[in-house]
């Protein structure tokens, strides 16, 4: 087990040095970063000055190797349009991205898994026909369109929600909540829904469709033909053996879930790292999207990771070594 | 574990009468058993054999409570000690369920839940039957797979299914279905899926077994040898019908239905040197096209007139009852063999 995990922790490492060879990329190939930097009256001389300064003269794998050590210390250089260190820049935007996708992402798994497992028991009720017709919507409508029409019902109709920004927040240290004012919970309300809807039909048709494999099998049959309450079969049997491939899909689910943020948080105009890049493209703020880039994939890796560890836990048959076999 | 009170104690413990099973299909109503009508007494084996799709592995089901929609019993009755059982309602069903009447199924590696140690998948199973606490249930159930012959019980009561060979899986299965001590037994192939060396042991695991707890065994198989060699009585069944039931002995040494003469006429004969195996032409009908009269009367080489028209009942023939017109009384004298 231990094998695995350092073999896993290897794959992750290399993975994120892909991803830092890309956003290192962008630094070198997307237009010239002094042109970016300096105003028009900068001579040549000066501009080869800052050139040499900026190490940008250096062999290409010694600037990488640079880029990659300041990355590892956090450090993505300043911001073009902010003139700010882009690590602080992200440390603010962070918790208001976090927040969103952690709220909606397991209010999805939560609800999706529930629905799930109500429509895979009540196959042919007709509360399961309705809830399974209702998420063809949740699957084919675009995220921007339902968070419009959200905000078109909730805000501007009924009045009776925020229809952008985080309303008031609590600073605790570094971290800047919204959850612990009444109208930090209502902001964020509109956004989890439009960004979990469809994660929560996915997870739900997902968990459907595996319980239902799971009661025909064989070992649910012999349950039930030992009398074991409906109870144990739906929940301690069936259950659990329909969460191994939903772990998977929810854990990469969580994982676009923040990436993808960026559509819902422009709708919104919630102040998180999402719409951070959105304006660091518009402006072509380079460092700001080369942190992006790695920050994204550094989320991606560590939920795959424990998405692997989870498996361990469930699953019996990764867990332990085959001993004993006889007849 | 005392039997139910309604029970007379010379009622056989199950009772099938005219038990009829069909599909509602989109094209018409399939009728998969018809008419089928046996006993079963205490602690005996009663073998059940015949091709695929003869209605086996149905029967089985019915008994026990769980016929896959959108099959249903559409007609007869079904009697444990005496007492309906075919349309109780769910709950008194799973009750009856593992305490009266438990079930093998065909595959071992199939039947255990993979996420549960093999002990608690028995732990649960008494609890649920029997007013015991977990500490209690849990020496019982090492000591159930002591009696299936695990080695090392206490220690592998706490492994996985997938820690065990095929065999000693279906010794757990075997342990499962015992643990609240039912009076019958449904096999359902039980050995089908293993290898031939370990077949031999789990049927004479089930047979000991079943003997030492009075366990009655409905042995649903299409291995005719296994029959022999474990069943006291056997029924032969064609295309959703009984063709021919009585003491194993007597139809394997005789068979009188001449479906089951060419059944036994296909089984090799160790040192019966180079014989033919005989052959019987033709499959068994689908569903969909039972020929009227005796279902086997298009591949029977002793067909006559009245079998394409008739359905026969079970008749008495020789020691056992086979449902052939060859043994109605007015047609006896046309048994000349």
């Amino acid at each position: 087990m231990l094998a695995v995990i350092l073999r896993r922790l290897l794959q992750s490492i290399l993975v994120m040095l892909a991803v830092a060879l890309v956003s290192f990329g962008l630094f070198r190939y997307i237009g010239d970063p002094i042109h970016n930097m300096v105003g028009q009256e900068a001579t040549l001389a000066e501009r080869e000055q800052l050139r040499e300064h900026l190490g940008l003269n250096d062999a290409v794998p010694v600037q990488f190797a640079r880029f990659v050590g300041n990355a590892l210390r956090g450090e993505f250089g300043i911001s073009y349009r902010m003139a700010r260190p882009v690590a602080d820049v992200i440390r603010e935007r962070l918790p208001a991205t976090l927040e969103l996708a952690l709220i909606s992402g397991s209010a999805a798994l939560l609800a999706g898994i529930a629905l799930g497992v109500y429509t895979a028991l009540r196959r042919d009720g007709w509360l399961s026909h309705a809830i399974m017709s209702a998420s063809l919507i949740g699957v084919s409508l675009p995220t921007f369109l339902i968070g419009i029409l959200l905000i078109y019902v909730f805000a501007v109709e009924l009045k009776v929600l925020p229809a952008f920004g985080r309303s008031e927040t609590v600073q605790l240290g570094w971290w800047n909540t919204g959850l612990l004012t009444a109208s930090g919970l209502k902001s964020l309300i509109l956004p989890a829904i439009t960004l979990g809807l469809y994660q929560l039909t996915l997870i739900m048709r997902l968990v459907r469709a595996e319980m239902l494999e799971v009661l025909r099998t064989d070992y649910i049959k012999f349950a039930r033909a030992r009398g074991l309450s409906d109870r144990s079969i739906h929940f301690r049997h069936a259950l659990k053996n329909t969460l191994l491939p939903v772990i998977t899909i929810a854990g990469l689910q969580i994982g676009s879930i923040i990436a993808f943020a960026i559509i819902t948080e422009t709708v919104f105009q919630w102040p998180g790292v999402g719409l951070l890049f959105i304006t660091a493209v518009q402006f072509v703020d380079i460092p700001v999207m080369a942190a992006y880039l790695v920050l994204i994939a550094l989320i991606f890796v560590v939920i795959n990771l424990i998405v692997d560890l989870l498996y361990f836990a469930v699953d019996p048959r990764l867990r332990v070594r085959r001993t004993g076999r006889g007849t | 574990m005392a039997p139910p009170p309604l029970s007379p104690n010379d009622a056989p413990l199950l009772r099938v009468r005219g038990l009829r099973i069909e599909f509602p299909t989109r094209r018409g109503t399939l009728v998969a058993i018809d008419d089928v009508s046996f006993d079963v007494a205490r602690g005996e084996v009663l073998g059940m054999v015949g091709e695929s799709g003869a209605g086996k592995s149905l029967t089985g089901a019915a008994i026990i409570g769980l016929l896959e929609p959108p099959g249903r019993i559409a007609g007869g009755e079904i009697l444990l000690h005496g007492r309906p059982i075919h349309a109780l309602p769910p709950a008194e069903m799973r009750r009856i369920r593992g305490r009266h009447i438990s079930m093998v199924f065909q595959d071992p590696l199939t039947s255990l839940n993979p996420l549960l140690t093999v002990g608690d998948q028995i732990v649960e199973t008494i609890l649920t039957h029997k007013p015991i606490g977990e500490q209690a249930a849990r020496r019982r159930a090492v000591e159930l797979l002591e009696e299936v012959g695990i080695p090392a019980p206490d220690q592998r009561i706490d492994h996985y299914p997938h820690q065990f060979s095929g065999g000693m899986r279906q010794r757990v299965v075997i342990a499962l279905a015992l643990c609240a001590d039912p009076e019958l037994i449904i096999a359902d192939e039980p050995t089908t899926a293993l290898d031939v060396s370990v077949q031999a042991q789990i049927i004479a695991l089930l047979r000991r077994l079943c003997r030492e707890h009075h366990t009655a065994v409905i042995l649903v198989t299409h291995d005719m040898g296994v029959i022999a060699e474990t069943a006291d009585r056997v029924a032969v069944m064609y295309a959703g019908r009984i063709a021919e039931i009585g003491p194993v002995r007597e139809v394997v040494k005789q068979p009188q239905h001449p479906y089951t003469r060419g059944l036994m006429g296909s089984i090799p004969v160790l040192g019966a040197g180079s014989r033919r195996l005989v052959q019987i032409d033709g499959a068994m009908p689908r569903l969909t096209a039972i020929p009227s009269g005796c279902a086997f009367h298009p591949r029977c080489g002793e067909a006559f007139a009245r079998c394409r028209e008739e359905r026969p009942e079970l008749l008495a023939a020789g020691h056992a009852r086979a449902a052939c017109w060859l043994y109605a009384g007015d047609n006896a004298a046309e048994r000349a063999r």
